[in-house]
Formats: structure tokens, C-alpha cells, sequence
């Protein structure tokens, strides 16, 4: 990263620090959105981006996570900041299990991505039928009084989750931008670009795909956390859809798949493409269902057709930002 | 002896790969595993690089049997090698292809990237260290398949092949690099070959495969006057 980038990013850093004080309520509510799609993008990218392990199941890791932190919440009053330990051990837990079935057993490509999407499927399934997560019919937390503050209890105004939001996508990039650069980081991308020639060099290349699963699956199971108390509410057909799996990677993919921005970016353009219109269209009366994901469509064409390394790297050579 | 290689077997399917292969490579020299198209050479090594173990018999490396290994723990022990067709990291810088190999041994990346660029140097890598792999032609992409194996500071180097494709200059360019490697930090190598060119201001040793048994072992000399050798392989008028 050059210093042109820097100064854009100290930039980007103050308009995201000073946005709650001068948006209104919806404008916050599509930023919280674009950071969250952001934050779970860049948890898959650890994982696909850095490492070449395609999921398409990740919404497991969300789901999973919001319905721990959930559970412990309104069963037993225990809050996030403790709920988020036990999202985050069942989530490794689950990845882990995912990733020795694979890779013990040389399940690799399309049938790794296979895997991965039946692991949330069932799970999906499992979760219509858990009584004591409310089912199919929805699993709901009180909602927030708006106006007070409970740090403890992760309550508090939309400004309070939308910083909660922010704090995690600078920690998730500052934290891939560390792991990329390390040992880690470089092992993964030679597993990445060729198996075969990563284990000649000494990687044992089980230890170290496991370790990206597990860390993407740990950094998922706090969106899900996240999701939980922000939404306040969780539906196993919402939350474990494989539409949610695929909304987490079209951010990255549109952005730069193994880049440290291409997250970020992704989701921006998706999140505020999307939305825009579905406002555009609404204000011409056009209430077209699936419209949003028809426009997916035509962007994911049109970025695989015209930038196939996707936005950002295109982006940071047009303006000299380095990568 | 560095490397014995004790009577190893394979078969694919009942072809016969590999049939009772001895051999030895001793500590600090350079030796040459020669034969024809499908004698069952890059078998053999690929069974001392633990792509896959033998049927039978034993590899011995060091004293320490390296049957059963996986390819990550050969090189661990301190077996590095090249793949005939070469495999570059081809998303990756020159660099940082060489980098993760230096990262078996270097602990930080600020090592591993001293590490590397020593090695570019020696393999007139350097002045691309930043190009992406995938734009290396085919003789660079030779030199960096070696530079990738060497910073996993190898005590034995398996090249697979590394003079195929190159011109008669460039293959003199590489069988240098070679002599130092051996001579200045004892280096020991074992390399398939079909460059005789090669072969000949390389190897101290030659052992020849034919139909995955090994005919002949001697010093390059004997070989081209060994008339099994010049049947199977060499052909009756060799020029070297």
C-alpha cells in the first residue's frame, strides 16, 4: 500500500468515524448493512481468497453463531460478550468437523463446495425443528430500547451497532492484512495456487487449510453474533439459506477474491447498487419481487465478463494504489 | 552414504513401474539417473519425494527410513525437489514463490524474504524477484522451480528434468549454478537427465534405469563404452 492509498483510507476512515452524527436512520441502517456484508466477506475470504477453500456454506457460521449468542441470551440472561465464546467455539467446532471430513479424506473443488453447502442445508433442517430455538416459527429477542444504552447486553441505539460493525471490519482487516504477510498467509496462497507444489516445499498442507477454515469460521460466528442482537430476531429459512451464503461471497468476489479491499468494496457497490434500485424502482412504482436479485445477477455478469480479478485490483491500477 | 535406495518396487495397475532398484547417493556428490522414456525413473523419485511409497523395499535417508512419508515430511528432512513439469505459484511475485519455501526454516518473513533473495541471486533470478511467476518464460520458470527448492536448504536436491526445453548456453549456465551449489555448500544431488551435455559435466556418478531395473552404475566414462547402456539408451555413435 503506497501513501496515496493511506491518505484515501485515513479519508474513508473519518467519513465512516463522523456518518452517525450527520445520516439519518436509513442511511446508517444501509452503511451497518454494507460493513456487515463486508466484515462476513472478508471471514470468507480467509478461507477461498487466501487459501482456495470454496464454501458456499457459510451461513452456517452465522446461523450458528446467532442462535448460540442468542440462546444463552434469552434462556439464561447470559449477554454477547460471553455468548460470542461459546458462537465462536461451535462454529470452530463445526468447521473443523467440515474440514477433516474433506480433507482427510481428499475431498476437494466443486465437492469441497459441496460439502460445505450440505453441512448448512442440514443444519437448516435440523434448526425447523428445535423447539427450544422457536423452530421454524422464528427465534426472537426483545427488542431494544432504542434510546437507552446497554453496553453489557449489547442494546443500545442503531449508532452503537453500526460501531460495533465498524470496529469489527477494521479488526478483520487489519487482522487478514497480518496474516497475509506471515508465514500463514504465504502457505496458504501457495496451497492456493498449487497444491501439489505447496506439500514439496514442506507445508503440510492438512494443518494449514484446517486453519483457515477454522479461523473464517470463528470471524463468521461473530457476524452471526452481530446479526443476532442487531436484527433481533432469526429464522432457520433466513439465516441458513444458501441465498445468505451466497449474498456473503458476491462482496468479495465483485470486489477482488484474495484481496484486502475487494471485501469491502464488493459489498459497498452490492449493498448500495441493490438498494438503490429497489428505491429507484419503488419511486417509479415498479414493485417488482426479486428485482434485487436479478441486478446480482447482471452485476456478477458483467464484473466475471469485464473484471474478472474483480473491482478493486482494476481500481488500484487506474489509480496507482498499489495492491 | 547420504541416500540408499534398497530394492524399491512399484507397479501402477500391473504395469511393472519400478522392478528391484538399488542405488546410492553419497553424501556431497552429484549423481545422475539416466534410461529411456517410461524406464521408471520420475517413479523412483517420486517415491523418494513421498509422492507415493514403494510396494517394497526401503529408502533410507540419513540412516532414517523415509517410507511412508508424505511429501511435506521428505522435504522436512531435508529432501528438496523439482517437478518435471514445473509448477510455479503463477499468482504469486518471483519472490514470494521463493519465500514460502524459505518459511520451512526462517520463522519471520523479514528471514524468509533475506533468504529468498540470496537464492535469486545465485540462479540470476534477482532483477525479477517482483514479476509475477506466471510471466516467466520457460527457462526462468526452470530457475525458479530450483530457487523454490534450494530455500528449503535441502541437504539432498532432486532435479527432475531441469535442462529439458533450456538452450545449449543456458543448460551450461545452469549445470554452473550446480558445480557451486556442490562445490561451495556441499550441495548433494540427484538429478534425472536426458541432456547428456548435461549429464556429463554434472554427474560424478551415472546409474541407468531400463525397464524400472538398474543395468548400469558407474562414473560417466564407463558408461558410454558400456555396451547395455549404448543399446537401451545412448544409441552406438554417442558424441560427448
Amino acid at each position: 500500500m503506497n501513501r496515496r492509498a493511506f491518505v484515501l483510507l485515513g479519508l474513508l476512515g473519518i467519513a465512516l468515524l463522523i456518518l452517525p452524527a450527520v445520516a439519518n436512520a436509513y442511511v446508517l441502517s444501509v452503511a451497518t448493512l454494507i460493513l456487515f456484508f463486508a466484515y462476513a466477506g472478508q471471514a470468507w475470504n480467509v478461507m477461498m481468497g487466501f487459501c482456495g477453500q470454496l464454501s458456499l456454506g457459510h451461513s452456517l457460521y452465522v446461523g450458528v453463531g446467532g442462535y448460540a449468542a442468542a440462546a444463552l441470551f434469552v434462556h439464561y440472561g447470559i449477554g454477547p460478550w460471553a455468548g460470542v465464546w461459546l458462537a465462536i467455539a461451535l462454529c470452530v467446532a463445526l468447521g473443523a468437523l467440515i474440514g477433516l471430513l474433506a480433507f482427510r479424506f481428499g475431498v476437494s473443488g466443486v465437492y469441497f463446495a459441496l460439502l460445505t453447502i450440505a453441512f448448512a442445508e442440514f443444519t437448516r433442517i435440523g434448526f425447523d425443528h428445535i423447539q427450544w430455538l422457536g423452530a421454524s416459527g422464528g427465534f426472537f429477542l426483545k427488542v431494544a430500547q432504542r434510546e437507552q444504552m446497554d453496553l453489557a447486553n449489547f442494546r443500545g441505539p442503531p449508532a452503537m451497532y453500526y460501531y460495533a460493525i465498524l470496529a469489527l471490519c477494521v479488526l478483520a482487516f487489519i487482522s487478514s492484512s497480518l496474516l497475509l504477510k506471515s508465514k500463514a498467509g504465504y502457505y496458504w496462497q501457495a496451497i492456493r495456487e498449487n497444491e501439489e507444489a505447496a506439500q514439496a516445499l514442506g507445508i503440510n498442507t492438512f494443518r494449514w487449510k484446517m486453519l483457515a477454515v477454522v479461523i473464517s469460521a470463528a470471524m463468521t460466528a461473530v457476524a452471526g453474533v452481530f446479526y443476532a442482537f442487531y436484527y433481533n430476531n432469526l429464522f432457520p429459512e433466513q439465516i441458513f439459506h444458501i441465498s445468505r451464503s451466497i449474498e456473503i461471497i458476491l462482496g468479495p468476489i465483485i470486489g477482488g477474491i484474495g484481496t484486502l479491499f475487494g471485501p469491502i468494496l464488493g459489498a459497498a457497490v452490492l449493498t448500495l447498487l441493490a438498494d438503490g434500485i429497489t428505491e429507484a424502482l419503488a419511486a417509479l412504482g415498479w414493485e417488482i419481487p426479486g428485482v434485487k436479485q436479478v441486478f446480482y445477477g447482471l452485476v456478477l455478469l458483467a464484473v466475471v465478463m469485464f473484471l474478472p480479478n474483480g473491482i478493486w485490483p482494476a481500481l488500484a491500477r487506474r489509480f496507482g494504489l498499489g495492491k | 552414504m547420504m541416500l540408499r535406495v534398497e530394492k524399491i518396487a512399484k507397479s501402477f495397475r500391473g504395469l511393472q513401474a519400478v522392478a528391484q532398484a538399488s542405488f546410492e547417493v553419497g553424501s556431497g556428490s552429484i549423481v545422475a539417473l539416466i534410461g529411456p522414456n517410461g524406464a521408471g525413473k520420475t517413479t523412483c523419485f517420486n517415491m523418494i519425494a513421498g509422492v507415493f511409497p514403494p510396494d517394497s523395499g526401503n529408502i533410507v535417508f540419513d540412516g532414517k527410513k523415509l517410507n511412508g512419508f508424505r511429501p511435506d515430511q521428505v522435504c522436512a528432512a531435508g529432501i528438496g525437489r523439482t517437478f518435471q513439469i514445473v509448477k510455479p505459484f503463477a499468482g504469486l511475485s518471483v519472490l514470494d514463490n521463493v519465500m514460502v519455501g524459505a518459511f520451512l526454516k526462517e520463522k519471520t518473513a523479514f528471514g524468509a524474504r533475506k533468504l529468498a533473495r540470496e537464492i535469486l541471486c545465485k540462479l540470476n533470478l534477482d532483477a525479477k524477484a517482483d514479476l509475477l511467476a506466471s510471466s516467466l518464460t520457460l527457462p526462468d520458470r526452470k530457475r525458479l522451480e530450483v530457487a523454490r527448492a534450494l530455500a528449503t536448504r535441502p541437504r539432498l536436491l532432486l532435479l527432475d528434468e531441469v535442462m529439458a526445453g533450456l538452450r545449449p548456453t543456458e543448460c551450461d549456465e545452469m549445470v554452473a549454478v550446480f558445480r557451486e551449489l556442490n562445490r561451495a555448500d556441499g550441495l548433494t544431488i540427484l538429478l534425472i537427465e536426458h541432456v547428456m551435455r548435461a549429464v556429463m559435466a554434472l554427474a560424478q556418478k551415472i546409474v541407468v534405469l531400463h525397464h524400472g531395473e538398474v543395468i548400469a552404475r558407474g562414473t560417466p566414462a564407463e558408461m558410454v563404452r558400456d555396451r547395455a547402456v549404448l543399446e537401451c539408451y545412448l544409441g552406438e555413435d554417442v558424441e560427448v
